[in-house]
């Protein structure tokens, strides 16, 4: 047979009801360049959906872009219907309008990073890599 | 990693499934196991393929098309759908944006429905090199109906004629005048043409332009065309591919107009299949063309674990030196293997 290959799997998801993708796209983009395989989702998901995706789909990655402020509400669940589907080894990351108040609280609940405006999406395909090694 | 129980699979764990297909599209050790444990549960899906050029909507018809079947009918339970969507691995960077999700979000939370996303990683074709792999393990799963949606086709991408039971190949209006239609390629392969976005100008052309280019084609032998009308003619000793004339239809995927007319369709294909014993042959066709696919890369990867890399490297010099020809350096390259 060929040789076996894998790939990094990312799931990037807009959760709640902001209509602005813009940074999920341009992240998208950026993991797809940096040679990861990259399911967008679009717009408005639940977080039933991108369990479910995530769940059909093996990623290895869920990036959520939240910009309504939801975020206290929406991670927790997603991360709960995760552990529920035995996906707790998927890695949570967090991309939008996240004050730092949040921060620590929701990198206890176990998100793996946080990243505002003007981040670099090195940095962000950086980190990815390196919490899947 | 814990290991991955085809019980689990054929129970319908989930989580195990998609943690199977993840082991078959890398090709693993434990992938190999988990095909070769579910071999003898596969047979009974029906396989439908649906191939297009990008944008003439293949992901928004396949999400109407998983909501037609997942509609109950008649009392009776309805077949659960798989689907298996291919996006195209840039050849630069070995990533991939896989979008269809996008049109199939009305899909979401119905247990009876399965989609994956997978990258074509440098396969040509419009397929990726484990698509089949994966449209077993479905199968084997129990999925009733496993829709593969290809890349986006261009003219020649036609290897999901050579993967499915029904394929369907989709047109929109206004891409080419009369000549196209009569092109090889990717009109031949279809058993069901769908010409989507049929509210749009110029769908009426494409659809006579369609029927048209059948009508060309026809008489067969089996057929002839007597003043506009498809005539059968009784003949008994033929039963090869030629009794079933492809079914042209107008759709609007993103209204659902058309979708039913679609799935009785692809059900009277399936019977007609299964009628006149097509059904055996084109499961033979698919079976001995997976077999020579892995045929060819298991040759390959044994000649790459038995040629040395600087006799490859040194031929490949001389032959960008033009002292060797390509021709007779493959030669060399095989015996040097000792293949």
């Amino acid at each position: 047979m060929g040789n076996s290959q894998s790939k990094i799997r990312v799931l990037i998801a807009k959760a709640g009801l902001d209509g602005h993708d813009r940074g999920a796209k341009v992240v998208a983009r950026a993991l797809r360049d940096a040679g990861m395989e990259v399911i967008y989702t679009g717009l408005r998901q639940t977080p039933e959906m991108i369990t479910e995706a995530a769940l059909q789909e093996d990623v290895h990655v869920v990036g959520l872009s939240i910009l309504s402020g939801a975020h206290m509400t929406l991670v927790p669940k997603i991360l709960k219907l995760l552990n529920e589907q035995g996906l707790e080894d998927i890695k949570l990351f967090l991309g939008g309008i996240i004050p730092d108040e949040d921060k620590s609280e929701l990198t206890k609940l176990g998100v793996n990073g946080i990243y505002g405006p003007g981040t670099s999406t090195q940095t962000i395909i950086e980190d990815i890599q390196q919490a899947c090694q | 990693m814990p290991v991955i129980h085809a019980k689990a699979i054929l129970n319908g764990e989930r989580l195990a499934l998609s943690r199977a297909l993840t082991q078959v599209e890398n090709n693993t050790a434990e992938g190999l196991n988990i095909l070769e444990a579910l071999f003898p549960h596969t047979g009974k899906a029906h396989l439908i393929g649906v191939t297009g050029a990008p944008g003439t909507g293949k992901s928004t018809l396949v999400n109407q098309l998983a909501l037609a079947y997942r509609q109950p009918k008649d009392g009776l339970t309805p077949p659960r759908v798989a689907i298996v969507a291919v996006d195209p691995t840039s050849p630069f960077s070995g990533g991939a944006l896989l979008g269809d999700r996008v049109r199939m979000q009305d899909l979401a939370g119905d247990p009876g429905i399965f989609i994956r996303s997978m990258a074509s990683r440098g396969s040509l074709g419009g397929l990726a090199a484990a698509t089949a792999g994966l449209v077993q393990v479905f199968d084997a799963a129990g999925f009733d109906i496993v829709i593969v949606e290809t890349v986006g086709a261009g003219q020649a991408e036609v290897n999901i004629a050579r993967l499915a039971h029904s394929t369907i190949v989709i047109e929109a209006p206004g891409l080419g005048d009369e000549i196209q239609t009569i092109k090889a390629g990717i009109l031949e392969i279809a058993d069901i043409l769908v010409v989507n976005k049929s509210d749009k100008p110029g769908a009426e052309n494409t659809l006579r332009g369609l029927r048209n280019m059948l009508s060309l084609a026809l008489p067969d032998g089996n057929h002839v065309d007597h003043h506009g009308q498809i005539m059968e003619l009784e003949n008994e000793e033929d039963s090869s591919e030629n009794g079933w004339i492809p079914h042209v239809l107008p759709t609007v995927a993103t209204s659902g107009e058309g979708i039913l007319d679609l799935v009785n369709s692809l059900t009277a294909h399936y019977e007609y299949l299964k009628s006149s014993g097509l059904w055996q042959v084109r499961e033979k066709k698919r079976l001995k063309n997976q077999l020579e696919t892995l045929l060819g890369s298991a040759l390959r990867s044994r000649w790459e674990k038995r040629i040395a890399p600087d006799i490859y490297q040194a031929a490949l010099a001389q032959v960008i030196n033009r002292e060797l020809s390509p021709w007779r350096a493959v030669e060399e390259l095989i015996s040097g293997a000792g293949l």
